[in-house]
């Protein structure tokens, strides 16, 4: 069996189409590469999905943060503090079981139980949680005179925060959004073992590539492919945000724009 | 209710309490000398070691670190045996690696197979600190190395000035001065090694996430004198409020350190104090 056999085969694994077993026994280099690769859709699709959907939200936190009136002011402090304080972990399994438990008195919350969208809200809430914040803090470190400015010329409203406050903040928050996307990928590894099912073995990268290691006791072949694929994507998504990074800076003299500097990721 | 909490089972999940708090004290002291000697050895003036504690800075970037969670602990685990098998049957003659299999020697075993139930427990929890180390180590290694280079040109030079060997320079001028610059660093770290501590469950350690979904499944009065429904999602809620605590406790406490660790120091917040004392 060649190698684009088993593209074919396990290719979509992770979606349900192709083959229907994992494969057992005699497992090929080529056979661990490609269904980690195939497991890595799941972890694209809950990172890209939960960062579009949370960028919206976490912009209406860090607003309400900033806001004077203490009724917009404290759900936005407490739900941080809530998704800040707590680790990941937790969130999935409290998650995992509250669906489970409204699902026994309203079956309309059947598809929150699956990963697909159960994992997905989680992730979105927590990435909104941690990009709240850190929109939060470049909305309070925008230049006064940038502001002032903005009244001189008449910008009120809803107008002066399209044109001039939000993409000062976006600007000024861009590097430490660009880290906190990572992290938000590598968070996805996260589902699929914390109570969320993998419905007939369609897991995540991370949930084949311990499949393997269980199978073999070989952690060294594995952990390392999935390692390469995450690598990728770091990439990707670093590559991405760069280019925006550079709009977003596009109006300033060379020196002074600012690069995209990476920290090491720690986890949550 | 009362009586249905303090059940023997319960118990276990206090004691597990403990053995999370236990972990993070001890994985706090053994990933802050794994850092430090990253940290030292990054700054080394001998290439190759440089180069090593470079490596082990990098190498935890770019990965999700739960991976490194369930991979270290198996090589290790596969590390140690190998070893053991090395010393103790020298003379055993079948390959170790058989197909998908790993085989050793009995003698070899880690824990020994016939060892009692404990002694697996902890040899699970030894793997699990020395996991968390290991990870943790290289980014406080990260940390202190910023920290290393954020003291004062002057200060070093000064020390250089007095007839200072390299040696003394380290350990009396830089090492004192340069918590100051780490904490702000390490307490974040201490933070999220909080929040790392329900990953245990991922190693295999009967944890508080473990008798969490344990004891929350639903009870029928057949097994139990106390039964009741799927009460998972409380037990999760509790412990959601619990690790809220204490990440709310670390940070005042974290807070107050730092006050003290300011004070005198030749920054920014440091003359701060000092003006508002007087």
């Amino acid at each position: 069996m060649s190698c684009w056999d088993t593209i074919a085969d396990y290719g979509l694994r992770s979606l349900g189409i192709g083959e229907r077993l994992l494969p057992r026994d005699n497992f090929t280099l080529c056979q661990q590469v490609t269904l980690i690769g195939s497991g890595m859709i799941w972890n694209v699709y809950f990172g890209t999905l939960a960062m579009v959907s949370g960028f919206f939200l976490a912009t209406a936190v860090a607003l309400g943060k900033a806001a004077q009136s203490p009724l917009l002011r404290k759900p936005s402090e407490w739900f941080i503090f809530v998704f800040r304080g707590s680790p990941l972990f937790i969130q999935f399994f409290f998650a995992y079981f509250l669906f489970l438990s409204l699902k026994q008195t309203h079956p309309i919350f059947e598809p929150f139980t699956a990963a697909w969208l159960g994992a997905l809200i989680v992730l979105f809430l927590n990435t909104a949680a941690y990009s709240g914040e850190i929109f939060y803090g470049a909305l309070q470190s925008i230049p006064k005179g940038d502001l002032e400015a903005a009244d001189a010329y008449g910008f009120t409203g809803w107008n002066k925060f399209r044109r001039i406050t939000w993409p000062t903040m976006l600007r000024l928050a861009w590097p430490a959004y660009t880290n906190e996307a990572i992290f938000l990928f590598h968070a996805t590894a996260l589902v699929f073992f914390s109570g969320f099912p993998a419905w007939q073995q369609r897991g995540d990268a991370l949930y084949y590539a311990s499949y393997f290691a269980d199978k073999t006791f070989n952690p060294f072949i594995p952990y390392p492919i999935l390692a390469g694929y995450f690598i990728l994507l770091t990439l990707t998504v670093t590559g991405l945000f760069g280019l925006v990074n550079r709009r977003l800076n596009r109006h300033l003299p060379q020196q002074s724009r600012s690069k995209l500097r990476l920290r090491p990721n720690l986890l949550r | 209710m009362l009586c249905y909490l303090t059940t023997g089972k319960h118990m276990a999940i206090y004691v597990s309490v403990l053995v999370v708090l236990v972990l993070l004290a001890i994985t706090a002291v053994t990933a802050l000398i794994f850092g430090f000697g990253g940290a030292m050895a990054a700054r080394s003036r001998f290439l190759p070691l440089s180069w090593f504690g470079k490596g082990y800075i990098a190498i935890v970037r770019g990965v999700p670190d739960i991976a490194f969670f369930l991979f270290f602990v198996l090589a290790l685990d596969i590390g140690f045996e190998m070893l053991r098998h090395g010393i103790k049957c020298p003379d055993w003659t079948a390959p170790i690696w058989q197909g998908n299999d790993f085989v050793v020697c009995p003698e070899a075993k880690l824990p020994l197979g016939n060892a009692p139930q404990w002694v697996h427990e902890t040899y699970a929890f030894f793997l699990a600190v020395l996991t968390f180390s290991i990870v943790f180590g290289a980014f406080a290694a990260n940390v202190l190395y910023g920290a290393m280079r954020a003291v004062p040109r002057a200060q070093l030079e000064t020390a250089e000035a007095y007839g200072m060997t390299h040696r003394q320079t380290f350990w009396r001028v830089l090492v004192p001065q340069m918590w100051v610059y780490a904490l702000p660093g390490l307490s974040n770290l201490w933070m999220v090694l909080i929040k790392a501590t329900p990953l245990l469950f991922l190693l295999g350690i009967e944890d508080i996430v473990y008798w969490a979904r344990e004891l929350g499944g639903s009870k029928t009065p057949r097994f139990t004198d106390y039964p009741h429904g799927d009460w998972r999602m409380w037990y999760f809620l509790a412990l959601l409020v619990f690790y809220l605590a204490f990440t709310r406790v670390s940070e005042i406490a974290l807070d107050r350190i730092m006050r003290r660790l300011t004070h005198g120091q030749a920054t920014l917040a440091g003359e701060a104090q000092r003006k508002a004392a007087t």
